[in-house]
């Protein structure tokens, strides 16, 4: 479904992506996994097009997404749902709002189905009632949840998540990926998830791909990645300071 | 590195920030004439710039021509002219000092609001989000604030140029007693309606500038809090730079 060839990106003189080259199947979960600053969400932003890499291409069903105009990336982005680390629910709209955006923005549903759709959204991720709040009253939690329900708004072909799992507690980390693993289960769609959480990465994945200094160093399903002989992955899923990955 | 090529690499970034600056700005006039057309946005953004901002400007205005009918009687009862402070004051008010601190003060109030909001927006990823969803930033955020502001501007002007003749008019009248009757007729008599377009002409220039550039500046920020505080910064330098010199250029095409 989406074919990722050879990708270099630098910014400045930083070299951030240095030869990635990906295949995500339909239908699948993968999960890229690596250290912070290894270039994770740089990669994920090129899969929408809202990063150009300098070298490489990125096929999205046969199309070349690096080079496409500006109407035609548009069109294909309509098949993405993107679940943010952040969230990044818009503030000044309330969570029904915000899950209404793309469906205000991109179909001609009567207002009553947009609502019903919005509350069916919500159900899903396991929400009710909080329709009328405004993001700043949700806990971050609740907010990556609304954030999923507006990322699956318009029954996208694939959702990118972008460390789904940040900056929540062990007990809420385990919740929003039994939800991303049962959500995927019950919609049979794509799912491409960046994390460093290596547990949840585990659980979730078919396929987890470990990205480390620009490039893709193992790849493989979750057993595979567990028993692979590769030190840079031995080391990153034991957390250990010590091994041929430099933190400091 | 050299100095030299320091500064080399400062006119470069220069000059692209001075192209994507301009590259925006097209993008933006290109949706003014294409649809989606946000009406319900662009009406809550006159809220905001407009409603919202005429506390301000009925102190400025109001201060405005109040001390200008003072400073201008002291400097003409010297040559007993105090007939003319009427004019004088509805002349500087609807020439040059109701379009200039109007953008000015619509500057602090809404565009430093403007850049604020649109660098949190940038921060926090919610720029990326409307792009993931197909939504364009620059029609969905520029377009709907920059019209508020070409509408509100000029009407924010007229009250201000309004409220100042009141102003000048009450400290004219009752404070420094010069008849109303002469004070009035020198207004009548010394203003013309093309005094009040032409200020009205520099008021929606005014209201664009202030506009982009806030939307520009809040648009680009850069990382955290320190790059909003930034841009914000930058924001309301620039347009209130850019309304003065803009001022100068306009007066002298238009009288």
């Amino acid at each position: 479904m989406i074919q990722v060839l050879d990708i270099h990106k630098r910014f400045g003189e930083q070299k951030v992506l240095d030869g990635v080259s990906l295949n995500v199947t339909r239908g699948e979960i993968l999960v890229i996994i690596g250290g912070s600053g290894t270039g994770k969400t740089v990669l994920l932003k090129h899969l929408i097009g809202l990063v150009r890499p300098d070298k490489g291409h990125i096929f999205v069903e046969g199309l070349d997404i690096c080079h496409l105009r500006s109407w035609e990336l548009k069109e294909t982005r309509k098949k993405f749902g993107m679940l943010f680390q952040g969230a990044a629910l818009f503030d000044s709209l309330t969570v029904a709002e915000n899950v209404a955006f793309p469906m205000r923005e991109h179909t001609k549903l009567k207002e009553e189905e947009i609502l019903a759709r919005v509350q069916s959204r919500l159900a899903e991720v396991g929400l009710h009632g909080i329709e009328g709040k405004h993001p700043s009253e949700l806990s971050g939690g609740m907010r990556k949840r609304v954030g999923l329900a507006r990322a699956l708004a318009l029954e996208p072909e694939i959702v990118l998540f972008d460390e789904p799992t940040t900056g929540l507690d062990p007990i809420m980390s385990d919740v929003i990926n039994d939800l991303i693993l049962n959500t995927q289960r019950k919609l049979g769609i794509t799912f491409f998830i960046i994390s460093h959480d290596v547990k949840g990465a585990m659980k979730m994945a078919h396929r987890v791909a470990m990205l480390y200094e620009g490039r893709i160093v193992e790849e493989g399903t979750p057993e595979e990645i567990r028993s692979s002989g590769n030190p840079i992955v031995q080391q990153f899923l034991s957390g250990s300071s010590e091994g041929p990955i430099q933190a400091v | 590195m050299g100095p030299v090529t320091r500064f080399g690499r400062w006119i470069f970034a220069q000059v692209e920030d001075l192209g994507r600056l301009f590259v925006v700005l097209f993008a933006t006039l290109s949706w003014f004439v294409r649809p989606p057309y946000r009406i319900r946005e662009t009406f809550r953004q006159m809220q905001y710039v407009g409603v919202g901002s005429f506390l301000i400007i009925s102190l400025t205005g109001t201060f405005t021509g109040m001390v200008l009918a003072l400073q201008t009687f002291s400097a003409f009862v010297t040559f007993n002219a105090e007939s003319l402070v009427g004019a004088t004051v509805a002349l500087s008010l609807t020439r040059e000092l109701g379009p200039v601190l109007s953008g000015l003060m619509v500057t602090a109030r809404a565009g430093s609001a403007m850049a604020a909001n649109l660098g949190t927006m940038r921060v926090t990823e919610q720029i990326d989000a409307l792009q993931t969803m197909a939504v364009d930033p620059i029609e969905y955020l520029f377009v709907p604030r920059i019209t508020a502001a070409l509408i509100m501007v000029p009407v924010l002007t007229v009250y201000f140029n309004f409220l100042g003749i009141l102003g000048g008019y009450f400290v004219g009248v009752n404070y420094l007693g010069i008849p109303p009757g002469p004070f009035v007729t020198s207004i009548v008599n010394l203003t013309d309606y093309d005094d009040l377009t032409t200020g009205l002409i520099k008021s929606c220039f005014f209201g664009l500038i202030l506009s982009f550039i806030s939307c520009y500046k809040g648009y680009t920020a850069g990382e955290g809090a320190e790059g909003v505080g930034q841009a914000t910064m930058q924001a309301v330098v620039l347009s209130s730079v850019l309304i003065l010199v803009s001022d100068y250029f306009l007066t002298d095409w238009l009288f």
